[in-house]
């Protein structure tokens, strides 16, 4: 008798026990299914290091060039200040081919799909902003005004991270408010637009993918 | 206790009709194939839970073509939602009373 009563408590014990188990497990899916189907896993912290490395040699060339060819000063309607141009577009191309490289491997890799709903949203939101301010310092540079240039496009920049950090995890959010305090900072500071460009563009892509890769892709 | 299990939703307590309503609470609406990835489910299976869900009116379904192929998109509704929630919180009472 005393036997029967045991087992039965025990039969109750780890029934309740494995439905508290089940339910725990349901939570965790609904968390994970919730994340993944609305955030993006943030680009590699690679990603980043590289592009701030590409912003360093491109800023250095450009550094070079003023230097060399125009005594320090850019003259607007140079060749030296399309060569700059170019390097500022060849600067972009290669750090957005190399983190959509990285990042569609990276998918594969984990055998997720990388073109769905949330990377649809997430491009526009980044694309709109960025796109809005990328022409609006090439119409104002078309006018003759490029002194504030480097401190636009930190701020558009900023802009466009910060508007499409909701579909993203990690610190996308402070990276754009970072890139946004300097581009303001840099108003006040006309003549140092270039050395606020080499410090948001570089190292703060630098530092940021760092931490990400320590945080999150170290194993 | 009593009160708890009475809000667990005998519809919402199966793996796949709770993934669909997780992705539906987050999204504004999720397409077919989707839902099927996150799922890691067939389409009868996904089909058929979806169908559930509809008859209980916790979700809406869209059908329509883009260019050529048809696009069938899901939507939760505010009962689903509110269900949902309901046993969302049931679950975490269960966990944290045991």
């Amino acid at each position: 008798m005393y036997n029967t009563f045991i087992f039965i408590y025990f039969a109750i014990q780890s029934s309740l026990h494995m439905s508290t188990e089940k339910y725990l497990n349901d939570i965790s899916e609904i968390k994970s299914l919730m994340t993944k189907s609305s955030r993006f896993i943030s680009l590699s912290g690679i990603s980043g290091i590289i592009a701030g490395i590409y912003a360093l040699i491109g800023a250095g060339y450009a550094y070079w060039l003023v230097h060399s060819f125009s005594y320090g000063t850019l003259m607007l309607d140079g060749k030296v200040f399309r060569l700059v141009l170019l390097d500022l577009l060849i600067v972009l191309v290669l750090s957005v081919g190399t983190s959509i490289f990285l990042t569609t491997k990276r998918a594969n890799k984990n055998k997720e799909s990388y073109w769905n709903t949330t990377t649809k949203n997430l491009l526009a939101s980044f694309l709109i902003p960025l796109v809005a301010g990328g022409l609006y310092i090439l119409i104002i540079l078309s006018q003759g005004k490029y002194g504030q240039s480097g401190g636009l496009m930190l701020i558009f920049y900023g802009l466009a991270l910060y508007n499409a950090s909701k579909h993203t995890l990690g610190y996308i959010k402070y990276l754009g408010l970072i890139e946004i305090s300097l581009g303001l900072t840099s108003a006040f500071f006309p003549g140092l637009g270039f050395w606020f460009w080499v410090i948001g563009f570089g190292f703060m892509h630098i530092i940021y993918g760092i931490l990400m890769y320590y945080k999150y892709e170290r194993k | 206790m009593k009160n708890i299990i009475l809000n667990i939703n005998k519809t919402l307590d199966h793996r796949i009709r709770l993934g669909i309503m997780s992705v539906l609470m987050v999204n504004d609406y999720a397409d077919f194939k989707t839902l099927k990835e996150l799922l890691g489910c067939t389409d009868g299976n996904l089909a058929s839970h979806a169908k559930a869900l509809e008859k209980e009116e916790f979700i809406t379904v869209e059908k329509q073509f883009i260019g050529r192929k048809p696009n069938t998109r899901y939507l939760a509704t505010p009962l689903g939602k509110e269900e949902f929630k309901k046993h969302i919180n049931a679950l975490e009472k269960l966990i944290k009373n045991t």
